[in-house]
């Protein structure tokens, strides 16, 4: 037997925007996940170090220069997503020139990447070369698959805006730039990870 | 800022075979799919089970026709020793990750979950896609070892390195074969990942109104604690995945020590912690454990209380308790390591909080005990299963009491002691959670009633069969019978031989007796009496629409909640109970 008394409930209980929220949740989810995957990682780079074998390698200072780039992306994008917020309707034309330089600024860091590993491959240090190049090539590759998917969400959006036939979802909008923010702060993790540990 | 709510549609109507059955955005196609590759994968890795059984106690026996499917593992279909390794490796892998992975979770709960909540879709229908299509391609990928010259992998759904590190040199299987292992649990993990991101979201999001958190089905909260496990582990698994291959592959040296020499070789490797690939899959690997019997829990528990016909002693109790073991299960991965050579301090650390698990299983044990006392419960083929799945999560769990325990622990280790308490405490009670769901959500996904003289006899038949199986396992394994031998018969355990002989005919029969299920499954499919909506006069919300349900589920329309899931033995009411979106007040006596 039930020993409450049941009322009607649903007017008291606030309705959900439901898929645009989901979004947002998604995005945190999905950034949760990426947080323990690359804590996986820093956990074995430390169970490794442990082995002896240990030989620090000098980083190619060009690696400031993009950590440089990415954090000004961050800036770009917040500046995007302000343009893009006044109003009561997204203002997503506003905030094109500002995507668009995100998306410029990622790609940059992209290729500056690919020149340090250029620069470390000409050094001689490969994946398999030591312990230390090997976490390397994995923390950076892997963060750059990571921004990749960003770089992919980025170019969407430019290009629905660009379109003009219909305008992307806020909450998409939203959870880019979140993601986006994101990737900068595990870049930056990481660039003290290698910086102190490689 | 914020955008207009979306419409009721998170897509359109499926039109065509395709985008019905193959491509399908549809939450509960998806949730077939993957049950059906789940039973596709537990018929594969029970006939691999029985090639083991058969090999153990006949060694000298030839299988017919295995010798021209596997001409190199088992030459004129005499299993050599490598290929027992082989069939224990994919038996575990198929069992493990497309199985007790797939159905409890993935399968019901991709179809049940959306529904129990009043939504119409799960949130990122095309991630939900995607994730099926992905672990599909896992499942080819691991299947394709079967067909390569190479054969399949030899090192244990636990793939330990070095040996499943250093490639080819270390014998058959563990050239490509290994590859295949790698690859396909790496792609596993991503659909695994993309399910977990779906079905936390959906949770939290796109409840019904009125649907509060303390209102969903136990089964939804196990779904979602599930997911928040799934999420984590997998996201630790994926990247031990990567390094194991780049070691394969690459050349580097993560998990290969300095000085290694396999088959006469000095493998160029230096430095690497066959440790540390240990504890990167525990970490995963305990947790799995409770991936694949959490949704069972769930899946028991919503069963029970319909078969009861009264609510559980605590549902919330029960509900923070599965929150407890999946806290728990994220500190105890090193109880599998007790005999890894790991610092023994570390044992006794893991072991505390591996003991203290046992509190939550119990508090949830106690609560069905003490809420199935006095209660009239219905006997189905459903209801015999959830409470056979009691029996063995009991049976099994009381054998973790032992192996939590260092001390005990190396002793037991390496025999078949811990493989009777995993397969009953993970394997087969998890099994008999999914065969509950089936027996009981079968009239809802198909719209048609199974047998229940079959489903019963289906029960007896594996309930029996599964304690003369596993039961024994425990003795074997308290003489020392090691485990991982492909045959006994020319050393100190011949003696056991006769026992090793009634598990394997006990095994065969229970085996066979699962084609009952698959007729009764197929045949009810076709030729089973129509199923009306509700059945098992159940509450939920899966019970407040058609069997089958529409595309969209609630037909369009937004159901609301006014009760707590279980409103069973309400008086006054005109059954014996009230449904979730029904406004009818309930009033206390």
């Amino acid at each position: 037997m039930a020993s409450t008394v049941y009322q009607h409930v649903a007017s008291s209980v606030t309705e959900r925007t439901g898929h645009a929220q989901a979004t947002r949740s998604g995005v945190w989810v999905g950034i949760f996940a990426i947080t323990m995957s690359f804590a996986a990682f820093t956990s074995a780079l430390m169970v490794r170090q442990g082995s002896g074998d240990w030989q620090h390698i000098m980083l190619p200072p060009i690696i400031y220069l993009n950590t440089a780039a990415l954090l000004l992306s961050s800036i770009t994008l917040e500046r995007a997503r302000r343009r893009a917020a006044r109003g009561s309707t997204p203002q997503f034309r506003d905030a094109l020139p500002w995507v668009a330089a995100t998306l410029a600024l990622g790609l940059i860091f992209v290729a500056g990447q690919y020149l340090v590993w250029r620069q470390l491959a000409g050094r001689g240090l490969y994946l398999a070369t030591n312990s230390n190049s090997s976490f390397f090539y994995v923390f950076t590759v892997m963060h750059v698959l990571h921004l990749l998917g960003g770089i992919a969400v980025l170019t969407y959006l430019i290009a629905k805006i660009a379109s003009r036939k219909g305008t992307p979802r806020w909450s998409l909008f939203e959870g880019a730039a979140i993601y986006w923010h994101f990737m900068g702060i595990l870049w930056f993790y990481l660039l003290v990870v290698i910086a102190t540990r490689l | 800022m914020e955008e207009a709510v979306q419409p009721a549609h998170v897509h359109a109507p499926p039109e065509g075979f395709i985008s019905k059955y193959v491509f399908s955005l549809d939450h509960k196609m998806i949730g077939k799919q993957y049950y059906g590759l789940a039973l596709v994968s537990v018929f594969m890795g029970m006939v691999l089970s029985w090639l083991m059984r058969f090999h153990l106690v006949w060694p000298d026996a030839k299988v017919p026709v295995l010798g021209s499917l596997a001409p190199t593992g088992a030459p004129g279909g005499l299993i050599t020793p490598e290929y027992y390794l082989s069939l224990l490796t994919m038996h575990g892998t198929l069992m493990v990750f497309f199985v007790l992975t797939n159905a409890p979770f993935a399968g019901f709960g991709n179809y049940f979950l959306p529904i129990q909540i009043g939504a119409e879709d799960m949130a990122f229908p095309r991630f939900n896609m995607m994730s099926f299509w992905t672990t599909f391609a896992g499942f080819l990928v691991l299947v394709l070892a079967f067909f390569i010259p190479d054969g399949p992998p030899t090192s244990g759904w636990t793939a330990y390195a070095p040996l499943s590190a250093v490639g080819k040199d270390a014998g058959p299987g563990l050239g490509w074969g290994q590859n295949l292992w790698a690859i396909s649990i790496a792609i596993f993990c991503v659909g695994q990942l993309l399910g977990s991101l779906n079905f936390i979201s959906t949770t939290l999001d796109l409840r019904a109104k009125g649907m509060t958190l303390m209102r969903m089905p136990i089964c939804t909260w196990a779904w979602f604690i599930t997911s928040c496990i799934g999420l984590l582990a997998f996201a630790v698994l994926l990247p031990a995945c990567l390094l194991l291959l780049l070691d394969r592959l690459a050349g580097t040296s993560f998990f290969i020590p300095s000085g290694l020499v396999v088959s006469d070789r000095l493998q160029n490797h230096a430095g690497g912690s066959p440790l540390l690939w240990q504890h990167l899959f525990w970490f995963f690997g305990h947790p799995e454990v409770y991936i694949a019997i959490l949704p069972a829990v769930g899946i028991v528990s919503h069963v029970l209380v319909t078969s009861m016909r009264k609510p559980l002693l605590s549902a919330k109790v029960l509900i923070y308790s599965m929150m407890s073991i999946g806290f728990l299960s994220w500190m105890v991965w090193g109880h599998h390591m007790f005999v890894s050579g790991m610092n023994p301090f570390s044992s006794l650390l893991f072991s505390f909080p591996t003991l203290t698990i046992t509190i939550p299983a119990t508090i949830i044990t106690l609560i069905w005990l003490g809420s199935l006392y006095g209660a009239n419960i219905q006997i189905t083929s459903a209801s015999l299963f959830a409470l056979g799945f009691v029996s063995m999560f009991v049976s099994g769990g009381v054998s973790g009491f032992f192996l939590a325990q260092p001390s005990i622990d190396i002793y037991l280790h390496a025999t078949y002691f811990v493989v009777g308490h995993f397969h009953m405490v993970m394997g087969v009670a998890a099994i008999f959670g999914i065969l509950s769901g089936t027996y009981f959500w079968f009239p809802k996904m198909s719209g048609r009633m199974m047998s229940e003289t079959l489903g019963k006899l289906h029960f007896w038949i594996t309930f029996v069969g599964t304690y003369c199986i596993f039961m024994p396992f425990h003795y074997l394994g308290l003489v020392g019978n090691v485990r991982r031998y492909s045959s006994f018969v020319d050393d100190f355990m011949a003696p056991l031989m006769p026992v090793h002989k009634f598990i394997s005919i006990a095994a065969f029969i229970t085996g066979a007796a699962q084609l009952i299920f698959l007729y009764n499954l197929i045949h009810s499919r076709f030729r089973g009496k129509v199923a009306p909506e509700n059945p098992w006069n159940g509450t939920s919300l899966e019970w407040s629409i058609p069997s089958p349900p529409p595309w969209n589920n609630f037909g369009g329309k937004h159901p609301v909640v006014f009760h707590d899931p279980y409103q069973y033995g309400v008086k006054g009411s005109k059954g014996d109970f009230v449904m979730q979106d029904s406004p009818e007040q309930i009033v206390s006596g």
